[in-house]
């Protein structure tokens, strides 16, 4: 069995990561190597922007494996991906060193301005890569796992749950804009200057972390794919459809959802972990409520239960915002409340959805079904 | 409309709000919250668990009471069921059937009472997964399949194994198994389907599957509720086989409104009624057994 | 499958119920019973004292009496040698002659003489001599004299002349709103308008037209003056028929030092009726007591003061506690120190209680028409926020179309409100959620989507901004039921119109075609359609109710809060949050949660602040709803279990 066994059978996630792979080498070459003048030159701006659409992508990966495969509607999945965030922001602060405004040695700008003499004791050891790369799985794990722990042991299903994670991650926001909890309030984490002593303005870097992100998101998603054509993936579907008889087969329903759960906030994590060294700040407003479940339409516009439509839908609707934030701001949000109604009601399978079911007219042939056996 | 799928928490403690004190309440509250099914999952090791049938019988259940809303559901119920033994339990709507199911299978708490599996498990401290795993398999009055698997995953899914997370992470199926699964298939005649989504099955294929599903988990001892609900006569026959097959290497309780059905399997019948055992005998014993004629078959 | 659906409301068990019942009684006990075993409460309310904090008090032309003019005169007169001005004046530095001398009055009379001459205060004018008091026509002009001297007279005539007006000129005075005339030095009322003044007579009230800003002089006067006219005003005031006069007059007076006043106090304490002032006047008394020779006298000051609420009352006391050399008086003083702040430290629970209480009952309004949505139909509406939103711009706009009966505006606004969001409601019903029935997770995107538009909706056609809300008067001050507690009557009203929506709510589900239809429809879909429920109409009916509901609660929240494109966001996650608490499907448990989190909300943030206790509030539900899955009062049967 090799690495890309999961892939097996699943031709919108090739089809997919042909076109990362494809980006991944295209796009580095084409900013690096191209002279700034010339037409197929891209520039670093599209590099960090693509970069950040994959981060995001890999986000929505992780919110469909709970939400396509397992049936959990999360609402707070942000929670887990500024967590990550923060980790690699607060790796970041204290690479600044004391380069910072007030030019302390070891503690950070807001520190000194909030008047503190020494580091709080949760900072310790993140000026150390490997610690915080670590934390940066680990924290959202935790959270996710205590959460996770404490709402499936007592069953707390449905839009229940869906309500109850959006109040975590609205608590968080509000206990991070607290200046008290040390993580720098309203304005966050910024002013990074380099990542493992690489300067995080140069196009380099930039391409560096571009190519981290497109990694990233392969590896992610191969693995999410690996989960979901296991059998525990077959058994996460079934709890998805009927969770009291895949009870009563045997099953430790918490534990599945439990493991599935903890697993898509950790690389969820990582997810955010990639994106703030690309766009530079971490801020409490990673936290929002909105931010969640606007993640939440990429995958219903890719369409769930695919993973690759995640991606596919992460990607489009950012684009979007992109373009409609610049060309009409105003539009942005009638726009984004419109696909909200319009996937939901027209387009209930997401571009994903239209694409396979051509796909399956077209191959689900005896031959076919053999081989998925 | 009876009301058995429901929660034996709340009834527990909406019962006895009206005769405690508010404290006392706190108290059972509390106690509750402490419940043993809610207790960290390593402190009971199911495989510890032996069954002991050296008496006979396989389930015990005995002075059983639930109630909802102040009806009583089950009433004093007390029933047997010896290893190996099929067994019919037939009764008038809201007699309990389902709610005793309800009970032995761990969805259901009762107010009072034991339930055990041998004369040492007690079923009450297990949770459902765990009283699937020492053995009881449930088929259910509406038949509930994977819709989304494929027949053969939906067996696959029901196979006796280890069904811990990360061995089922790892899984893979041996050849072994691979003959298993089609060797329930062909008894539940669905061979040819086997690659369909269950959602595509007829009624009567879904009772099948979920038989089959039974038969994949190898239980000691089958509850099956309903089972030829929506089917042809033909099907009806084959099922009636089927169960009867059963007998010996499995214990089975099946219960039915179809009087044709039960006439056909029955050694032994037990009749339920508001919540407790009206007769019990063989199905001429029951069926001219005047009381039973009076709330049932008489209608 | 329709039976995804929650089930109809129902009552708690009857034991709850009744849990509820008692509960609230005994509140109200409670709050009667700590207000200070006094019969504040009950006096505040009969005599309608709307007001205490002073302001919008000024005593109307008609409130004093001038049966006391006479005897003020003489009182006044006796305070002749004023050793007690600190004030720094500087123009005055000459010990005055005053009216005492003018009117041949001995300049310090002895204190005993006091009672005597105040003795005589309450004869009324017919009987007094018509020559003796000053007459105000006379007394008002002399106040254009440059000299302080003159002036200071002019105003202890006005305020002996007993003239009904005097009060009002002296508090015009005090105001800085008594001018005049440069040309006739006629005295006026003067208000600015553009460049220059507008005029009236002061005495005869005639309008004289505008004027320049040359042609009309402010009376000026003096720090010394103007300790002076208020104790003027205070007596003359104290006399008022008017109980909420008198009180102010009497609070105004508390600690005073001015011996007239005293006097003033003294006189009137014989004759109040109405406890509330007489307590306020016991307690000047007492205080000025506490500056008594004698530890015998001190002390019964000291026992006067226990238990009053006053904060003048503390202040006399802690100057007492360390000045006293008297160990008895010094004991007496620090127990009853210690019994005030017991009591002051009740009130600040029963203005927290009233808070949380407030807090809650929003709470209760914002959740009360999701509850209905969520809890009947088991839809996830996240476009109700934008719902109460669009409640709060409709009084809004109600107000802008008529700016000149804003008291009434509320009025319009509340059914206007409901049809508005009710028919939003109708509409987002008929276009999206009805084909989303039975996908929860659906209908909360899509209504998450419509409620994205209706903001944008408004930030597009209103404006972005914030915009302004208007309080109706009747809607402004507050209910004061002791010195420490007051309540203010926005809150209040918001308080009792949120119980209001859900008893009448509560009667239209109970005893109502429609509330019939909706139980039946969420409890059996099928059922209901088989006994000729038209099920899509009561869908649509249901949810128009439930928008209906928070376009209500919007205008209250109107009333509290700012009003902006955003508000609605700010309530949909709490609102969710207190359905959950208390139970989906039942109002109940709506009411008793959102009241419970409001409480629990305003209790914590003393010691934790204002985004800690939400923050706590969020985590305990979190945690709660581990505990309890479904709530305070828990839907049960088949249906709840899916």
């Amino acid at each position: 069995m090799g690495p890309l066994t999961p892939l097996r059978g699943d031709t919108g996630g090739q089809v997919m990561l042909a076109v990362v792979l494809l980006v991944a080498i295209a796009v580095p070459v084409l900013n690096l190597a191209v002279p700034d003048g010339n037409p197929w030159h891209v520039s670093t701006y599209t590099v960090t922007l693509l970069g950040k659409y994959l981060s995001y992508a890999l986000l929505a990966v992780t919110v469909d494996l709970v939400w396509g495969y397992l049936g959990i509607l999360s609402l707070g999945h942000g929670a887990f991906f500024a967590l990550g965030g923060y980790a690699m922001g607060m790796y970041l602060m204290r690479q600044i060193g004391d380069r910072g405004v007030y030019g302390d040695p070891v503690l950070p700008d807001f520190m000194v301005f909030l008047n503190w003499k020494e580091l709080p004791w949760f900072w310790h050891g993140f000026d150390m890569f490997w610690l915080a790369a670590l934390m940066v799985v680990l924290l959202p794990g935790l959270l996710a796992f205590v959460f996770g722990w404490l709402a499936f042991r007592s069953r707390v299903t449905g839009v229940y749950l869906s309500i109850i994670t959006q109040a975590l991650t609205y608590a968080l926001m509000l206990a991070f804009f607290r200046n008290e909890m040390g993580f720098g309030g309203n304005n966050g984490l910024t002013d990074f200057k380099d990542i493992l002593g690489f300067n995080l303005q140069a196009d380099s870097t930039r391409v560096a972390l571009f190519l981290a992100s497109a990694l990233a998101l392969a590896v992610g998603y191969i693995a999410c794919r690996w989960i979901v054509t296991s059998r525990l993936g077959r058994v996460a579907v079934a709890i998805r459809d009927a969770e009291a008889r895949t009870r009563f087969i045997g099953y430790r329903v918490d534990r599945v959802k439990l493991a599935i759960w903890t697993f898509s906030a950790m690389l969820a994590g990582v997810a955010g972990a990639l994106y703030v060294p690309q766009v530079g700040i971490i801020n409490p407003g990673e936290f929002a409520p909105l931010n969640s479940i606007e993640l939440v339409v990429w995958v219903a516009v890719g369409g769930r239960a695919t993973l690759y439509g995640a991606v596919v839908g992460a990607v489009l609707v950012n684009y979007g915002k992109t373009y409609f934030t610049g060309a009409f701001p105003e539009a942005w949000l009638f726009a984004l409340g419109g696909l909200f109604v319009l996937v939901t009601l027209l387009l209930p399978r997401g571009i994903a959805g239209l694409f396979r079911l051509r796909l399956r007219r077209r191959t689900e042939a005896p031959a076919v079904r053999e081989a998925r056996a | 409309m009876s009301p058995a799928s429901q929660s034996a928490r709340d009834l527990m403690r909406r019962d006895r709000a009206f005769d405690f004190s508010s404290q006392q309440r706190a108290w059972l509250q509390f106690k509750e919250s402490m419940r043993r099914d809610r207790q960290f999952d390593f402190m009971v090791n199911v495989k510890d668990l032996e069954l002991d049938i050296s008496h006979g019988p396989i389930l015990y259940i005995e002075d059983l009471n639930v109630s909802f809303d102040g009806f009583k559901a089950i009433d004093h119920l007390n029933f047997y069921v010896d290893a190996g033994e099929l067994r019919c339990v037939i009764g008038p709507n809201g007699a309990g059937k389902t709610t005793m199911m309800d009970i032995i299978t761990g969805k259901t708490r009762p107010d009072s009472g034991s339930v055990y599996f041998g004369q040492k498990i007690d079923l009450l401290r297990l949770s459902e997964p765990e009283i699937a795993e020492i053995g009881i398999g449930r088929k259910f009055q509406k038949p509930t399949v994977f819709e989304h698997h494929t027949v053969f995953e939906n067996l696959e899914l029901a196979m006796a194994g280890d069904k811990r997370v990360f061995p089922t992470l790892f899984a893979r199926l041996s050849g072994e198994q691979r003959e298993r699964i089609d060797e329930v298939l062909g008894i539940i005649g669905l061979g040819e389907q086997a690659q369909r989504e269950a959602g595509a099955l007829s009624h009567g294929q879904k009772q099948w599957l979920e038989i089959g599903m039974l038969l994949m988990q190898n239980p000691l001892l089958l509850l099956v509720d309903e089972p030829v609900a929506g089917m042809t006569h033909q099907e009806m026959d084959r099922t009636a086989e089927l169960l009867l097959s059963l007998q010996g290497k499995h214990s089975v309780v099946v219960v039915e409104h179809d009087m044709d059905f039960v006439r056909s399997i029955a050694r032994r019948v037990t009749v339920l009624h508001q919540g407790t055992v009206l007769a019990e005998g063989s199905m001429e014993q029951v069926q001219n057994d005047p009381r039973v004629v009076e709330v049932y078959l008489g209608e | 499958m329709r039976h995804l659906r929650q089930p109809s409301f129902r009552l708690p068990p009857a034991p709850v119920r009744t849990a509820v019942r008692t509960g609230i009684t005994a509140l109200l006990i409670l709050a009667m019973a700590a207000i200070g075993g006094t019969a504040w409460a009950q006096a505040g309310v009969d005599a309608g004292l709307d007001h205490d904090s002073g302001q919008g008090l000024a005593p109307v032309g008609a409130a004093s009496s001038p049966r006391l003019g006479a005897g003020q005169g003489a009182a006044r007169a006796e305070d002749g040698a004023p050793t007690t001005r600190a004030d720094g004046v500087t123009i005055d530095a000459v010990v005055q002659p005053t009216a005492a001398e003018a009117e041949g009055l001995p300049a310090q009379p002895p204190v005993e003489q006091r009672p005597a001459a105040a003795q005589k205060a309450p004869a009324p004018p017919v009987q007094t001599a018509p020559t003796q008091p000053p007459s105000l026509e006379t007394a008002l002009p002399q106040l254009a004299e440059r000299s302080f001297k003159v002036k200071e007279q002019a105003a202890q005539d006005v305020a002996a002349s007993g003239d009904p007006r005097a009060a009002d000129l002296l508090e015009a005075l005090l105001g800085g709103k008594l001018y005049y005339r440069t040309d006739d030095k006629r005295i006026v009322l003067a208000r600015r308008s553009g460049d220059g003044y507008t005029l009236t007579d002061a005495l005869s009230g005639e309008d004289l037209g505008s004027a320049g800003r040359r042609d009309a002089k402010k009376i000026i006067i003096n720090n010394r003056m103007r300790s002076r006219l208020r104790g003027d005003i205070a007596a003359l005031t104290l006399a008022s028929p008017d109980a909420s006069v008198r009180l102010s007059a009497a609070k105004r007076m508390i600690d005073t030092k001015d011996a007239a006043n005293i006097q003033a106090l003294k006189t009137q304490f014989v004759v109040e009726e109405n406890p509330q002032v007489r307590d306020a006047i016991g307690l000047g008394l007492a205080i000025a007591g506490l500056r008594a020779d004698t530890p015998e006298e001190r002390l019964a000051a000291v026992n006067d003061l226990k238990g009053s609420l006053y904060p003048e009352a503390r202040n006399a006391l802690d100057k007492l506690i360390r000045t006293e050399p008297d160990q008895t008086v010094l004991a007496a003083a620090q127990a009853a120190r210690a019994d005030i702040e017991r009591r002051l430290e009740n009130n600040r629970r029963l203005e927290t209680l009233f808070f949380g209480l407030s807090l809650g009952s929003v709470l209760v309004l914002a959740a009360i028409g999701l509850a209905i949505t969520f809890g009947v139909m088991g839809v996830i509406n996240m476009a109700h926020g934008e719902l109460i939103m669009l409640g709060a711009y409709t009084t809004y706009l109600v107000q802008l179309a008529m700016p000149n009966a804003i008291d009434y505006s509320l009025f319009v606004a509340i059914p206007a409100a409901f049809l508005v969001s009710g028919l939003f409601g109708v509409a987002i019903e008929r276009g999206v959620i009805r084909f989303l029935y039975g996908r929860p997770l659906e209908t909360l995107l899509a209504t998450f989507g419509i409620s994205l538009i209706l903001q944008q909706f408004v930030r597009t056609t209103i404006s972005a901004q914030n915009v302004v809300v208007e309080n109706p008067s009747w809607m402004s001050g507050s209910l004061a039921l002791n010195p420490a507690l007051s309540l203010t009557y926005n809150r209040l009203y918001i308080f009792i119109f949120a119980l209001l929506v859900f008893v009448a709510l509560l009667l239209v589900l109970k005893r109502t075609a429609l509330g019939l239809q909706v139980r039946a429809v969420s409890q059996n879909r099928a059922m209901a359609r088989a006994m000729g429920v038209r099920s899509a109409r009561v869908d649509a009916l249901t949810f128009g109710l439930g928008a209906g509901i928070a376009g209500v609660a919007g205008v209250a929240l109107s009333q509290l809060t700012n009003v902006g494109p955003n508000m609605g966001r700010a309530y949909i996650i709490d609102s969710f949050m207190v359905v959950v608490f208390g139970g989906v499907g039942n109002l109940w448990g709506t009411l008793v949660g959102g009241l419970t989190l409001g409480v629990a909300n305003k209790f914590m943030e003393p010691s934790t602040g204002a985004v800690l206790a939400k923050i706590l509030v969020l985590v305990f539900i979190i945690l709660f709803i581990q505990w309890r899955p479904r709530g305070l009062f828990p839907q049960r049967g088949r249906a709840a279990e899916q």
